[in-house]
C-alpha cells in the first residue's frame, strides 16, 4: 500500500472520475427511442404478423397445398380444405395458434403462391389469449390491410431469392 | 400567526394550536408534492445517464408519472399476511412516513422561517432519524419473512454505524457554529474569507461535508448504500409483503428522508438559505429560493451517485463505516476543536 493509493482513496479520485463519465453521459442524445411515437426502421425481411393475400383480382391466392402446415416447426398451422364450386380447391378453415407460433418465417418459405406472408406489423398485443388463435378471416383481413407494405416488402426482397 | 388568531378572539392556546397546524400543513403538504415531484426527477436523471429516456407519457414530459402511479398504488388491495404480526405490520409504515415528516419541523426555510426554533434543533434531528430505523425494522420483524427480516437487521447495523459519524460530523460543525440552534449554525456560516457563505468552503470542515454527503446517502439507504432493499438478494426488503397504502407510505417516508437529508447538507455546509456569495444584491433573492435551490442540487448529487456507483457488498459498508468514517471524523472533531481551541478560545491557559 503506497502513499499514492491513501492519496487516490482519500480524495475518492476513482468516483470523481466516474461521476465525471456519468455525467458526460447525462448530456449525451438518448439512446432509446420514443418508442410508440418513433420507431426503428425495419427490414424488409422482418418476420412478423401473419397474413393471408389476395390476388389484385380479389381471388385468394391460398391453394390449400399444406405446405405450410407440413413445415411449421411449431405445429402452429391448421389447414382443412374441400373443393369449392367451381372445382378450385380451396381451404375451409387456415388457422394460426399465434401463441405457438416461433416466427421462423418456414411458412412463408414453403408457399409456391406467396399467399402465408409474415408481414412488417409487430404491435399485434392481445389482452386475452384466445384472440392470439387467428383464424382464415382474420388472416385475410390481415392480408388486406398490409397488403401494400407485404407487396413492397416481397418485391425489394425479390433479387436476393 | 398566533397574535392574528388571538385577535379573531380565540384564547391564547386555542390561536397557537391553530396556528401550528396550519404551519404544519403549509410545511408537510408542498413536502408531498414535492416528493412527487422528486421521484419523477430521481427517474429522469437515472434515465438520463443510462441514455434512457423515463417517464414520458404520462402529462407534459411525463411529469404526472408519479400522481399516476400514486393512484394506481393507493386502489390497489393492502394484503396483510396471514402470518404477520398485523398492529406492527401496519405501524411500521406510518412510523417512516412520520417520522420523515417531524424531522423538518427545525428546518428553517427563510431568516425567521421555522416552525419550532429550538435551541437544540440539530440534537433533535439526530434524535429523529434514529426514530427513523424503528420502522424498518418494525417492517421486517412484523411482516414475519426471512427477506424483511434480513433487511431490518441490515439496516438497524447500517443506520446506527453510519450515525457513530453522522454525529461526530455534527459536532465538527456544532464546534464552530458554537449552537446547536439551525438558524445560528446557518447565520454563522456567514462571509467566509469575506465572500463566500457556507462551512463547505472551510478547509477543515470541507472534508465533513463529503463525508456527510456519503453517510446521508448510507442513513438514508440511498444507492449504493441501499443494502436494506437489495433487489438482487432481497427481493426488496422489508418492503417485500407490503403492498398498496403501506408500501406507498414507506416510499413517501423514504423520499421526505432524502429531501431532508439534502436539506440537511445544504444546512450544514453550504449555509442553508443564505445565497452561495456574500454580496448584497444576491440578498434580494428570497432565502427559500437559494434553499430549495440547494436542495435540488444535493437531490440532483444523490440520483447522479445512484446512477453511477454500483452496491456496496455488506462487509465494505461496514468497513467504510467503522474503520474510515468513525476515525477521519473523531480526528477532524480534534483538530477542529484544537485549531477553535489556539485561535477563537485564546490557546492553552
Amino acid at each position: 500500500m503506497s502513499l499514492g493509493y491513501y492519496v487516490k482513496s482519500f480524495t475518492l479520485w476513482e468516483f470523481v472520475k466516474a461521476h465525471w463519465l456519468t455525467l458526460k453521459y447525462f448530456f449525451k442524445p438518448k439512446a432509446t427511442i420514443n418508442y410508440p411515437y418513433e420507431k426503428n426502421p425495419i427490414s424488409p425481411r422482418f418476420r412478423g404478423e401473419h397474413a393471408l393475400r389476395r390476388y389484385p383480382n380479389g381471388e385468394e391466392r391460398c391453394i390449400a397445398c399444406k405446405l405450410c402446415e407440413a413445415i411449421c416447426p411449431a405445429q402452429a398451422i391448421t389447414i382443412e380444405a374441400q373443393p369449392r364450386d367451381d372445382g378450385s380447391r380451396r381451404t375451409t378453415r387456415y388457422d394460426i395458434d399465434m401463441t405457438k407460433c416461433i416466427y421462423c418465417g418456414f411458412c412463408q418459405e414453403a408457399c409456391p403462391v406467396d399467399a402465408i406472408v409474415e408481414g412488417p406489423n409487430f404491435e399485434f398485443a392481445t389482452e386475452t389469449r384466445e384472440e392470439l388463435i387467428y383464424d382464415k378471416a382474420k388472416l385475410l383481413e390481415n392480408g388486406d390491410k398490409w397488403e401494400r407494405a407485404i407487396a413492397a416488402n416481397l418485391a425489394a426482397d425479390a433479387p436476393y431469392r | 400567526m398566533t397574535a392574528f388568531f388571538q385577535n379573531l378572539g380565540l384564547p391564547f392556546e386555542g390561536a397557537w394550536l391553530l396556528s401550528t397546524i396550519i404551519g404544519i400543513l403549509v410545511i408537510a403538504l408542498p413536502l408531498m408534492l414535492a416528493v412527487a415531484m422528486i421521484i419523477y426527477a430521481d427517474r429522469k436523471i437515472w434515465a438520463a445517464m443510462a441514455l434512457r429516456r423515463g417517464p414520458n407519457v404520462v402529462g407534459p414530459f411525463g411529469l404526472l408519472q408519479s400522481f399516476a402511479d400514486g393512484a394506481k398504488v393507493f386502489l390497489q388491495e393492502t394484503i396483510i399476511p396471514s402470518a404477520s404480526n398485523r398492529t406492527l405490520f401496519l405501524i411500521a409504515p406510518i412510523i417512516t412516513f412520520t417520522v420523515a415528516l417531524m424531522a423538518w419541523a427545525v428546518i428553517p426555510f427563510q431568516v425567521g422561517v421555522v416552525l419550532a426554533n429550538i435551541n437544540v434543533g440539530l440534537l433533535y434531528i439526530l434524535a429523529i432519524s434514529s426514530l427513523g430505523v424503528y420502522g424498518v425494522v418494525l417492517s421486517g420483524w412484523a411482516s414475519n419473512s426471512k427477506y424483511p427480516f434480513y433487511s431490518a437487521i441490515r439496516a438497524s447495523a447500517q443506520m446506527i454505524s453510519y450515525e457513530v459519524s453522522i454525529g461526530f460530523i455534527l459536532i465538527t460543525v456544532v464546534l464552530w457554529a458554537g449552537s446547536f440552534n439551525i438558524s445560528t449554525i446557518i447565520e454563522s456560516q456567514k462571509g467566509y474569507y469575506g465572500f463566500l457563505n457556507g462551512n463547505g468552503f472551510n478547509p477543515l470542515l470541507f472534508p465533513m461535508a463529503i463525508m456527510f454527503l456519503i453517510s446521508a446517502m448510507a442513513e438514508t439507504a440511498r444507492a449504493p448504500f441501499d443494502l436494506t432493499e437489495a433487489e438482487s438478494e432481497l427481493v426488496a426488503g422489508y418492503q417485500t409483503e407490503y403492498s398498496s397504502m403501506a408500501f406507498a407510505l414507506f416510499w413517501l417516508g423514504e423520499y421526505a428522508n432524502v429531501i431532508l437529508m439534502c436539506g440537511l447538507n445544504a444546512i450544514l455546509f453550504w449555509g442553508g438559505y443564505l445565497p452561495p456569495f456574500d454580496w448584497a444584491p444576491l440578498y434580494l433573492v428570497p432565502g427559500i429560493i437559494w434553499f430549495l435551490a440547494k436542495i435540488a442540487f444535493f437531490f440532483f448529487v444523490f440520483s447522479w451517485v445512484k446512477a453511477t456507483v454500483p452496491r456496496y457488498r455488506y462487509d465494505q459498508l461496514m468497513r467504510l463505516g467503522w474503520k474510515i468514517f468513525l476515525p477521519t471524523s473523531l480526528l477532524f472533531v480534534f483538530l477542529v476543536s484544537g485549531f477553535l481551541m489556539l485561535t477563537r478560545y485564546g490557546g492553552a491557559q
